[in-house]
């Protein structure tokens, strides 16, 4: 049923490297979400108005004008660093060159970042005061505060959230071949283009995303199964 | 930046001369793809609700591949696949539509919010308070009156935050457009780009300029919201 006319490891390629760069990306804007979370919260008037500067900005402007902004810069910015390195230090020659896929990685995270900071902010409102008060008062320091009380019980108000935002980054990951990244639906093109059967091949890269979107559901499901552990729902 | 606001500020708000483009561009493809995947969604709300699953069964399956699918594989699809295929070249009405940039674009566009908002309106109609159809139906209303007069006004109301969002959403992704040569805001910025070499000033120009419509729609969803959503005010 399936004719790739020899374009099947290609196909097969360019979908590793979709989820390597929706994972990687998800790990970035993770990571930046819990810190920008952190920071909206915090009692510096700094740090609360550099992170709302950020959400709102990255959430008014849409996410492929975003990134061609980061990927064409970034590029140039890097260059002149090194430009200035290498006339300081005349002895070595600098050079910084950003394949698609490290801005890929850097611009999506940079940008579902925002999303994630107000998923988490809302989570972590959600926990009761009175554990973390609790949980200092048997003397533990902040981190272990954060790794034992808060985060288990953000992750359980975080996780519907965390899904829809997945989601949203695994179709965002299309628009990175815009910047030359030979992902699915590069490899898609390029099948289509010789065999003349474009509509045969984008409709299978969009069964592979469709697979991808429905497999991660399920196991979204799972996890939001395990964090929900011990609370009792509502019989109607 | 100065350059580029004096060489190409025409041209990012309304025309190059020739056609429409650039900000005129991106508010038409949004009006126009929300307005008929509004139309298309509020049909499929209802019917995605109805108990027959050879009825929500279709509506379940066109928005769970729709959601399920990146934009810009359903736009590819549509403007570089549908062309390649036999029936549509040999029929010219069909051959004219997908020759078409812009008709492609907005087709893709409003499939794809059409599946959006159907499930938001859904959800809306889902969860119509028990009490207001039994109230309905005990003042002898007929189902199609109930519809009507009680359960899409208020599931639109209700929907109105969420929708929203969706429009916001919907402006982002007007971007894809110019990846079919349609010449949005984001094929002028582009195009000074390509002109001047400077990557920043280019997209940022564009980016402040999507900034501001997001204000505006976010705005004025808010005042509505005020308008229509006081009900449900404590």
């Amino acid at each position: 049923m399936f004719n790739l006319a020899g374009y099947g490891p290609q196909i097969f390629r360019g979908t590793i490297v979709t989820v390597e760069l929706s994972l990687l990306s998800l790990l970035v804007s993770f990571v930046i979400g819990l810190l920008g979370a952190s920071a909206k919260l915090s009692k510096s008037r700094f740090l609360r108005g550099l992170a709302t500067i950020y959400t709102t900005i990255i959430r008014g402007v849409p996410d492929l004008v975003l990134m061609l902004l980061i990927f064409y810069s970034l590029q140039i910015w890097l260059n002149d660093a090194t430009d200035y390195l290498d006339s300081i230090q005349n002895s070595v020659d600098f050079e910084v060159s950003l394949d698609p896929f490290t801005s890929g990685v850097i611009t999506l995270g940079f940008i579902y970042g925002a999303y994630f900071t107000e998923t988490f902010r809302g989570a972590f409102m959600a926990v009761p005061r009175g554990q973390l008060e609790a949980a200092r008062a048997f003397g533990m320091k902040p981190f272990l505060v954060f790794r034992r009380i808060l985060f288990p019980q953000m992750m359980r108000y975080a996780l519907p959230g965390l899904a829809n935002n997945w989601q949203v980054i695994l179709k965002a990951t299309a628009l990175v071949s815009l910047i030359g990244l030979s992902d699915i639906i590069k490899a898609a093109q390029y099948a289509g283009e010789g065999t003349f059967r474009t509509f045969y091949f984008m409709s299978i890269a969009g069964l592979v995303y469709l697979l991808l979107t429905t497999v991660s559901n399920g196991v979204l499901m799972l996890l939001e199964r395990k964090y929900a552990v011990g609370v009792r729902k509502a019989v109607l | 930046m100065i350059y580029i606001i004096q060489n190409f500020g025409r041209e990012f708000l309304y025309t190059d001369g020739y056609h429409i483009t650039g900000l005129a561009m991106t508010l038409w493809l949004l009006l126009i793809s929300c307005s008929v995947g509004f139309c298309i969604a509020l049909p499929l709300a209802i019917l995605r609700n109805a108990r027959n699953p050879l009825i929500w069964g279709p509506v379940w399956l066109y928005t769970f591949v729709i959601r399920g699918t990146p934009l810009y594989v359903q736009l590819l699809i549509i403007y570089t696949g549908f062309y390649g295929l036999d029936f549509v070249r040999n029929s010219p009405p069909l051959a004219a539509f997908f020759k078409q940039g812009i008709d492609c674009t907005l087709l893709a566009f409003a499939l794809n919010t059409g599946a959006y908002t159907t499930e938001i309106f859904a959800g809306a109609i889902r969860d119509t308070s028990f009490g207001e159809v039994e109230a309905a139906r005990s003042l002898g209303m007929s189902q199609f009156t109930l519809y009507r007069r009680i359960i899409i006004p208020s599931a639109l109301r209700r929907a109105l935050p969420v929708y929203s969002n969706e429009v916001i959403l919907m402006l982002h992704a007007t971007t894809l457009a110019f990846t079919a040569t349609v010449p949005d805001l984001l094929k002028v910025a582009n195009d000074a780009y390509a002109a001047t070499y400077n990557p920043f000033a280019s997209f940022a120009t564009v980016a402040l300029i999507y900034l501001c419509i997001s204000f505006t729609l976010i705005f004025a969803f808010r005042k509505a919201e005020g308008h229509f959503l006081a009900f449900l005010k404590p």
